[in-house]
């Protein structure tokens, strides 16, 4: 049995514009001490994905479906239940280290909160076993640092402070929501390397939510691509970077510069994302797809399994997305910019989670 | 014959004011030094890329360039001008040569105005005699070369999207027929699909209209795309400029190396963990730089000399600010390593 089972999982949330179907009938499973990359654009769902697993929603949301970690039940489940859970079996680290740290305590308060919360440590006992967590996420000095307040540490530290925290409980299942994109490369590689290094030591699972394709392709097993609230593609992260079977993931792998390769013109995907107070009735990628076809416009593709352990949701037949996958260029596929197409204006406050790239998802009430 | 640059900066230097915490309310405020002597040149056309972690000064260099803020040292334009020290009246007639391109595509746009005030804006600054039909001709048919539709003219930036917003903001630069845009991480706050529109657009306006860019952004796999020089700046001095091909590919500065070995590659084969040469340590307060070469403190090949002399940067096309230029050993990686672990 998996560690984490999710099970048609849907998110909708209630806006004056109406509803926004964030997340729509996601299945998932994490196994023990697997990582499990989400990767998506702004608004995909996968930051509202894992806020329903934790049940720090929006007051305005409503998750639907199954989820089961180590068999219990989790979805929607009572806050008593829910606070055995959080920080115990499942931490979570968020991208910004600097809002999600309280700034008015000292790093030895809120971590030591936490230890005498959920284990029922004195005061001593916690602040010592803090100071041990902060040298197991090398932060120099541990001892004497660990009275400063969040606003002394620069932005990495900070976020390594964050680590620390989390890992304190000896969680079995890691959520990191963007973890290093308000961070400098060198501070990320540090920050990725250090997550895969803990894991191991603590034989935990992961989840790691990005938008960025360099962080998955180097510290995950398994990646779950999202696009307008579901899942397009599923695989091991060697296959399906080398054979993207889905047009989306293949647009986004085109789309990137690459830094240890010379090119040409991106091919960018042209067109941008749906709208999803009014979700498309058929594929939501239809738009911006290259291979687009008859039926495409009306129907969903279901996520079928293709492969050993691979899925995707997609009507056009594999072998023709794979045969392209070399040659589709640019010219096939530019619209955006050469002859403009009248948009779907996509109001960026109309969007859940819309904003910046990675910015965690607020939606107003 | 070399064509003379469009713009050469020599000895750039911006000095901040900084009170101290908790220090008497009449003590001196100490100095800042966000960019500390930058020399480069462009030329017409030309990209240049400019690279560096958060807090080198890659955007206060940007402002300085553009007077947005005082700055101390030379930047003559191509008419022999130098454009530092002019009074905002002097400025005026270089700000249309000279446009910018903000990094919040959003929050750059006045929520008030419409798309079409947006970008008439400019225009109608720097050419108040055209007449109201004219202006509208000429949004429009900017709009449409950025790739909107001229019928948005009326709508406000709330109704776009951050791509669409983005392209607004290159509308409103180019309206005035610059010949220098400077970008400030244009692309950084946009998803990996529409980064690549938006850049493509760039390039392409580029090459049509022979405009120069000044590319400022933290991600080096964009500034190698897009760039056919790089600048790679630290504690707001210049580590190493070359051409985008040479540097990328034969880094000499030390700090350039480990950089460029941090930056993620969407291939799963690449093993990033095995490559990266670690930095130790966080940047130094730029309010206290180490003396000597400002990269010393964190520079795996550092010796006694490095403290003492600030190397100059040396070199013809490729060029290095260090007294120990070349790639770094296994030895030097690995000790790299070992003071990261420790």
């Amino acid at each position: 049995m998996a560690l984490l089972e999710i099970d048609d999982l849907s998110v909708r949330f209630a806006t004056n514009d109406g509803e926004v179907q964030a997340v729509n009938h996601v299945n998932l499973s994490v196994e023990a001490g697997e990582t499990l990359g989400i990767v998506g654009e702004s608004g995909s769902g996968k930051s509202q994905l894992s806020f329903a697993l934790m049940g720090l929603l929006a007051r305005n949301g409503r998750a639907s479906g199954n989820v089961r970690f180590d068999g219990q039940q989790i979805l929607n489940a009572p806050p008593k239940v829910l606070n055995r859970i959080r920080a115990e079996k499942i931490a979570m680290i968020f991208q910004d280290p600097m809002t999600s740290l309280n700034p008015y305590m000292r790093v030895s308060d809120q971590m030591a909160e936490v230890l005498t919360l959920h284990k029922g440590m004195s005061k001593k006992q916690a602040v010592t076993e803090a100071v041990r967590m902060l040298d197991a996420v090398k932060i120099p000095d541990a001892k004497g640092r660990v009275r400063l307040y969040p606003h002394e540490f620069s932005g990495g530290m900070r976020q390594r402070v964050m680590i620390a925290m989390a890992l304190l409980c000896r969680p079995q299942l890691l959520i990191a929501d963007e973890p290093t994109t308000a961070l400098d490369v060198t501070v990320q590689a540090q920050i990725m390397t250090l997550l895969a290094d803990l894991q191991r030591e603590f034989g935990m699972a992961m989840i790691l939510i990005t938008h960025d394709l360099g962080v998955v392709a180097g510290s995950c097993e398994r990646v779950a691509v999202m696009y307008g609230g579901r899942i397009r593609e599923t695989g091991p992260v060697g296959p399906l970077f080398a054979e993207p079977a889905h047009p989306y993931t293949q647009g986004l792998l085109h789309a990137i510069p690459r830094i240890n390769q010379g090119g040409d013109e991106l091919a960018a995907i042209p067109g941008s994302p749906p709208n999803m107070t009014q979700p498309p009735a058929g594929c939501a990628f239809e738009p911006r797809c290259p291979y687009r076809r008859e039926g495409c416009d009306s129907q969903r593709p279901p996520l079928e399994v293709f492969a050993p352990d691979r899925a995707r949701a997609c009507f056009a037949p594999l072998p023709d997305v794979l045969a392209r996958r070399q040659t589709v260029h640019l010219r096939d596929i530019e619209i955006g910019a050469e002859d403009p197409v009248e948009e779907e204006a996509t109001p960026m406050a109309a969007i859940a989670g819309a904003g910046m790239a990675g910015t965690p998802s607020k939606v107003d009430e | 014959m070399m064509t003379k640059p469009l713009l050469d900066v020599r000895d750039l230097r911006v000095t901040f004011r900084i009170h101290r915490e908790g220090a008497m309310p009449w003590s001196a405020p100490l100095p800042l030094h966000a960019v500390g002597g930058v020399d480069f040149t462009l030329n017409p056309g030309e990209t240049l890329g400019v690279v560096g972690e958060s807090g080198c000064g890659k955007s206060t260099l940007a402002r300085a360039l553009i007077g947005l803020v005082p700055a101390e040292g030379q930047a003559e334009w191509i008419d022999g001008r130098d454009l530092i020290g002019l009074s905002p009246r002097q400025m005026m007639k270089y700000r249309s040569d000279i446009q910018m391109v903000f990094q919040d595509p959003l929050a750059s746009l006045n929520p008030r105005m419409t798309v079409g005030q947006i970008i008439a804006e400019p225009l109608r600054t720097h050419h108040p005699g055209l007449k109201s039909a004219e202006v509208k001709d000429r949004v429009k048919a900017i709009m449409e070369k950025v790739g909107l539709l001229p019928n948005q003219i009326n709508r406000y930036p709330h109704e776009f999207s951050g791509g669409q917003c983005q392209r607004i903001g290159i509308a409103r630069a180019l309206i005035v027929e610059p010949k220098l845009i400077i970008c400030d991480e244009p692309v950084s706050a946009l998803d990996v699909s529409i980064q690549a529109q938006v850049i493509n657009l760039l390039i392409r306006l580029q090459k049509e209209l022979g405009l120069a860019l000044v590319f400022i952004a933290h991600d080096l796999s964009v500034v190698k795309h897009i760039s056919d020089r790089v600048m790679v700046l630290y504690l707001g001095k210049v580590m190493e400029i070359g051409s985008s091909a040479d540097l990328f590919a034969d880094p000499q500065h030390p700090y350039t190396q480990a950089l460029l070995s941090a930056v993620p590659v969407p291939d799963p084969a690449h093993d990033l963990a095995g490559s990266v040469v670690p930095l130790s340590g966080d940047l130094p307060s730029p309010m206290n730089p180490p003396s000597g070469c400002v990269f010393r403190t964190r520079c795996p090949r550092a010796q006694a000399a490095c403290a003492e002399q600030v190397p100059a940067l040396l070199g013809q096309d490729h060029r290095t600010a260090c007294h120990f230029p070349g790639p770094l050993t296994d030895a030097e990686i690995a000790r790299a390593r070992n003071t990261e672990a420790a």
